[in-house]
This record gives C-alpha cells, sequence and structure tokens, in this order.
C-alpha cells in the first residue's frame, strides 16, 4: 500500500540501526509511549535488532489497559440491563472487570455490539428509538475528537436515547507521572504520532525544559520507529533535550484545530483514574455541563459500583514501565489472552499481549548434546 | 487501535449533518467522517481513527523522508566501500601478511 510499504524497506532499516549503534557510546532507556508502537516493535523484532545499549520501555499508551477498573464495572452493569444496547470498540470486550467481562455479559443476554466508529453506535440510536444505546467513550487524544464529535451530533439530530460512559485520557500527565515517579529510569520518550496529528506537539516543550528528556513525535512503521530511536539517541549521546518531529508527514506543530475546537466544545479537563497506576491530576476528559444529558454514569446511576482488582496481576508495573511483561509470575501461566488477569493481556496494544504472542516468554533452554 | 493506515479520498459527500467521505485503503473502500479536514480533496491521502478522518498525509514531505532514509542506506554502502578499500590498502601493506 502506498505510504505504507515503503516505511517497512528492510535494507533501510538495516542502514538505520547500523547508524543507531554507531550513536550509542552508553546505555540509554527511551520510553515507547504509545501501545500501537508497543506491538509494532516487537512484531517487527525492533527491539531485538537494536544495540544493545538502547533499551526500549513499554509506556501506559494502551487505553484500554488504563481505562479505570471502576468503569469497566459500570459498563457492565449498563449493558446486562434489558433496555440497553451497548457499544464498545472490539478490544473492551474480553478486558477483566472485577467479576466478569462484557463477552460473558452478551452470553448472558446483554445486548453488546462491538462498533468500528462511535457513529456506528449514532446509527443504532437512530434505527433503535426504543432503546437506550450507550457507547464506551474510551481513548487518548486520538480518539477524542470522534467521540465528541459523535456526542455533539447525537444533540445536534436530538436523540434521547444515546449516551456516553466517558473515561478518556491525555499523555501529557502520563509522561509528568512516569518522570516523578519513584525509581523511575526513563530518560526519552517516543511521543505517540496519532496523538500528535490531533494535538500538535506544542505541549511537549514545556515538559522537555523542566525535565531535560528528548522527546520525538514517532510514526508507527519500522522505519518511522528507527528513525524516531535514531533521532532519541543522537540527542541523548550530544546531552540536548528538544522537541523533535520525526513523523512530519502526519503530524504539524499546532495539530488538527478543527478537531481540537470540537474536543473543548464537548469535553473539559477532569482528574482520572488510570488502572494499575492511580489517580493522575488533570489527565482525562469528561463532558462538559452542556452535554450532561448525555453522560450515561447520571443516565442510569452506577456511582455505587464496587470494584476488586485481581492481587497477582501486575499490569500497573507494567504500564508504569517498571517490569518488563514476563518479569510477573502469572505472565504466560495463569495469565494469557484466553484468561487475561489485567487488560495489559488482552488488548491489540498491551505490552503482555506482544510479548505473549509475539513469543517473547518463550524460555529458550539449551539442548544437552550428547 | 493507534495502528491507523493511511487511506485515498475517492469521493466527498454530506450526510446526517457531517461531512463524510469513501476511503480506499488499498482496495478496500470504507465510508468515513472528513468534518476534521474540511480542506481535503478527492485523491488525498489521509489518516483515519475509529472512522475519522484525523490528519491529512503530506505527500511533500513522505517523499522528503523516505529520500533521507535512501541516502542513510547509500551513505552506509559507501562507508562500507571506502572501509573495505582500506582494509585492503592495509592488509596489502602488512609485511608478510
Amino acid at each position: 500500500m502506498k505510504y505504507l510499504d515503503e516505511f517497512r524497506n528492510g535494507d533501510q532499516a538495516k542502514a538505520l540501526v547500523a547508524r543507531i549503534a554507531g550513536l550509542a557510546t552508553r546505555p540509554w532507556a527511551i520510553m515507547e509511549v504509545c501501545g500501537g508502537q508497543t506491538h509494532s516493535l516487537i512484531r517487527n523484532a525492533i527491539d531485538q535488532i537494536l544495540p544493545p545499549e538502547v533499551e526500549m520501555i513499554h509506556g501506559p499508551g494502551c487505553p484500554v489497559c488504563v481505562t479505570p477498573l471502576n468503569m469497566i464495572d459500570k459498563a457492565l452493569e449498563i449493558a446486562a440491563r434489558p433496555d440497553v444496547i451497548f457499544c464498545s470498540f472490539g478490544d473492551m470486550l474480553r478486558v477483566p472487570g472485577s467479576r466478569a467481562d462484557l463477552l460473558r455479559v452478551k452470553a448472558a443476554g446483554g445486548d453488546v455490539r462491538v462498533v468500528y466508529s462511535p457513529l456506528d453506535a449514532l446509527k443504532l440510536a437512530r434505527e433503535n428509538p426504543g432503546r437506550e444505546v450507550v457507547f464506551l467513550a474510551i481513548g487518548f487524544e486520538t480518539t477524542a475528537p470522534a467521540n465528541a464529535m459523535a456526542i455533539k451530533l447525537a444533540k445536534q439530530q436530538g436523540l434521547k436515547n444515546f449516551s456516553a460512559l466517558v473515561s478518556h485520557v491525555l499523555v501529557p500527565p502520563a509522561i509528568e507521572a512516569i518522570m516523578n515517579s519513584s525509581g523511575n529510569r526513563v530518560q526519552a520518550f517516543l511521543a505517540a504520532g496519532h496523538v500528535c496529528s490531533v494535538m500538535g506537539f506544542r505541549q511537549y516543550h514545556p515538559l522537555v525544559q523542566r525535565y531535560k528528556i528528548p522527546i520525538v513525535v514517532t510514526g508507527f512503521e519500522p522505519l518511522d520507529l528507527l528513525d524516531g530511536i535514531r533521532r532519541t539517541v543522537q540527542q541523548l549521546e550530544k546531552g540536548e533535550a528538544i522537541v523533535e518531529n520525526a513523523y512530519s508527514r502526519v503530524v504539524t506543530e499546532d495539530g488538527n484545530t478543527v478537531a481540537q475546537a470540537v474536543i473543548e466544545e464537548v469535553f473539559q479537563v477532569t482528574d482520572r483514574g488510570w488502572r494499575g497506576i492511580g489517580v493522575i491530576p488533570s489527565s482525562g476528559w469528561s463532558l462538559r455541563d452542556a452535554y450532561c444529558d448525555f453522560d450515561a454514569e447520571k443516565r442510569f446511576d452506577v456511582a455505587h459500583v464496587e470494584t476488586e482488582e485481581p492481587p497477582q496481576c501486575r499490569a500497573g508495573e507494567v504500564l508504569k514501565g517498571a517490569i518488563k511483561p514476563h518479569e510477573c509470575q502469572a505472565f504466560g501461566k495463569t495469565c494469557t489472552p484466553r484468561t487475561p488477569l489485567g487488560a495489559t493481556m488482552v488488548s491489540g496494544e498491551g505490552a503482555c499481549a506482544a510479548y505473549y504472542n509475539y513469543g517473547r516468554y518463550v524460555q529458550i533452554t539449551e539442548v544437552a548434546h550428547t | 487501535m493507534c495502528l491507523a493506515v493511511p487511506g485515498r479520498i475517492k469521493a466527498i459527500y454530506a450526510d446526517q449533518g457531517t461531512t463524510m467521505g469513501r476511503v480506499d485503503f488499498g482496495g478496500v473502500v470504507k465510508e468515513i467522517c472528513l468534518a476534521f479536514l474540511p480542506d481535503i480533496k478527492v485523491g488525498d491521502y489521509t489518516i483515519v481513527h475509529v472512522g475519522f478522518a484525523i490528519s491529512k498525509l503530506d505527500e511533500v514531505s513522505a517523499q522528503r523522508t523516505l529520500k533521507v532514509f535512501a541516502d542513510l542506506g547509500l551513505l552506509d554502502e559507501e562507508l562500507e566501500q571506502l572501509r573495505s578499500s582500506d582494509s585492503e590498502l592495509n592488509h596489502g601493506a602488512e609485511p608478510g601478511g
């Protein structure tokens, strides 16, 4: 496919790896924030071809993984109601809540539907005026414009039977939380390309100044990732800390201002709990008062829902980059994509799922020669 | 969720109070909301996320980046050639080599 295959060229990837190896003179720990980038790194074995000096630490940028448990439990309660059509991105269906997941609710008779776009949920609301259509609006800044637009259009179209369970999260406060956490080893960040396509990268300049860390806006294809890593290592070796854009075909400094305006109209900044990490101040978006009629939490009165995280799951430490997935005792044993303890083992962007699916958990034992 | 693939705009039209388009992803055509890209035209490439076009792909910038990658590869080849010719020279100069 055009503008895809060209960024997967093996010879140029080798040249970039050689360049990184030539630059790196001592150990560096770089965090890729976005779960999509984590999967691309592991799927393309980039983590295995990098020079030993460069360690990639996987970040919390998996929206499904960080959606707080109490939000999942609220979703499960609403989805089980007979009057509700519950709409979600497919990734969320197997994310474990305290006692079940959305697939089990569906198996028990709940009307749970996978949608590709929030506009699909709006269509369902128009087609089913006698039923409540609830959309699970999760995601980072990349998904927020779509979800905000769906809610704005619902108001415009006078849809009384549509509401959203909103749990949006933001990247810059998460970077701050990681930098402020005790034992942090991260020395530079690859900023998530598509988050920046919406928000631009102006908001990263203060972080670079405050923490003296390089931040390089990076895409998702192998050459994009390698170029982002190359630029990051170059800055680290030179002792520089600036914001660079290694994804200029998609990202501009200002981002998509039309999308930002719709977000601003529908959402306001709020403190948000991150699953496995805890509450990060001003790290999410919730509905503004003007749109509170579309708030599923209020419409279905689910404030009482109690939650309980499985004690053996260490997803929080994985999300903060404190441990690698296979360092968890449960990894690949009691916790697999078929029997996940935490959301990081479920999602297409979760680090545990990436390690499991691409074989990083396999222990190679030496074969004895006789 | 974020592994957006570039698609090419085939048609633009109004529907349900917003701007929609048909976008071709290597032969698979999907209906996509174009409301966030008011200046987009048929033939442009765009990055799509959960049914919404969020960014127009800058083709000039894409070509420039690819040229940088290609040049890096070429430079490495040249350096390699230089190194091997160097070592041949050195090798030849070694007594009794």
